[in-house]
């Protein structure tokens, strides 16, 4: 037990310095590795890959999901802190880092030249997110339809969302 | 980017309170990915940033390794109430979402099958990318970009949302000239 503890930690904590991206980014090296080490099938890493996208959460969640079907609870939060420590941290160095030289040119020029990177990337992202989710017209609109209702509303967007999820099961009764 | 007065800085102290409760709600919300809903708590709801320094945060959260959004909880985290901050925001972000996913692996196997729950999982989403969307269009709205910058976000988001490149090579390749962008517009 002990020793597929470590092996989960030593795993996950790899997979966390080199996430640029967050788990997507990632996603095919964690199914290479679950797999290869014979922890799961393919079936049943498909299955933990769904159940994760239908929770909240950041998508490493994932990873937490694995470590539970593997070992329990022990097993839950040890990938969990293993894919979450190693990349927090370098984070925490970093932003102080940022802070502590904050008005030196460099890091202001930095800060300014990532926004529009940042906003780039969420722009790519709902299209990738658009089209695994998109099964045909209605989940078109759905999207297009909360895509307008967060641009003019500052409401909030769960609203949409729950509009969209009933939308969904009615048309399926209708059709 | 321009300023006006929604890229005013708020002035502000957040409690440790405030960041713990704050975050669990993101992580609570944050269905199909996090980034919007943190920017709805935290620009438009609780206003601890502006549109400007939420955007700062996360791009300096999608160039590190790690979700882009739990990077900005680190960094957000350090910034109202240092370390220990951090740890309640990254406790609050992770929590419940740890809670409900255990939960649905339990139930899973039972529920997966039915049609209207596959319906209701595929209509929500579709929602969550719509929303993630909206975000982008509101943010981009709202932080004015320079025709210099726009080129920018279209060409990460042309990169990797419409070729699918890698995103580290993306990243790798795209900061140093976003960066230069910057400077040419004199950004800062």
């Amino acid at each position: 037990m002990l020793d597929l503890l470590l092996q989960i930690a030593r795993v996950f904590a790899v997979l966390s310095l080199v996430s640029i991206g967050g788990a997507n980014a990632v996603l095919p090296e964690i199914r290479r590795q679950v797999v290869v080490q014979g922890w799961m099938s393919d079936s049943a890493f498909a299955n933990v890959f769904a159940i994760s996208h239908a929770a909240p959460g950041p998508n490493i969640i994932m990873v937490s999901l694995v470590g539970w079907q593997l070992a329990g609870i022990g097993g839950l939060l040890v990938a969990t802190l293993a894919i979450m420590t190693p990349s927090c941290i370098l984070a925490f160095v970093v932003g102080r880092v940022i802070a502590r030289w904050s008005e030196r040119r460099w890091t202001r020029l930095l800060r300014e030249g990532l926004i529009p990177l940042a906003l780039g990337l969420i722009l790519a992202s709902g299209l990738s997110m658009m089209r695994m989710a998109d099964h045909g017209a209605i989940t078109l609109i759905i999207s297009l339809g909360t895509a307008a209702f967060v641009v003019v509303s500052r409401r909030n967007p769960l609203w949409a969302i729950a509009a969209g999820t009933a939308a969904n099961i009615v048309m399926l009764q209708v059709t | 980017m321009a300023i006006d007065q929604s890229n005013e800085a708020p002035v502000r102290t957040v409690s440790k309170r405030e960041l713990f409760l704050g975050f669990l709600k993101i992580g609570l919300l944050g269905f199909g990915g996090i980034a919007p809903w943190a920017r709805h708590v935290i620009v438009e709801e609780r206003r601890w940033l502006n549109e400007k320094e939420f955007a700062s945060v996360l791009g300096i959260g999608q160039i590190l390794p790690g979700p882009n959004t739990m990077n900005a909880a680190v960094l957000i985290g350090d910034r109202f109430q240092g370390i220990v901050g951090v740890v309640l925001c990254l406790v609050g972000q992770m929590a419940l979402p740890l809670v409900i996913v255990t939960v649905l692996g339990v139930i899973y196997e039972r529920f997966a099958a039915i049609q209207e729950v596959q319906a209701g999982l595929a209509g929500a989403a579709a929602g969550a990318a719509g929303l993630v969307l909206g975000t982008a269009v509101k943010m981009a709205r709202k932080l004015k970009p320079t025709p210099l910058a726009l080129a920018i976000s279209l060409l990460a988001f042309g990169a990797v949302g419409l070729l699918e490149w890698p995103l580290p090579l993306v990243v790798a390749v795209l900061v140093p000239i976003a960066i230069a962008a910057a400077a040419i517009d004199g950004r800062a």
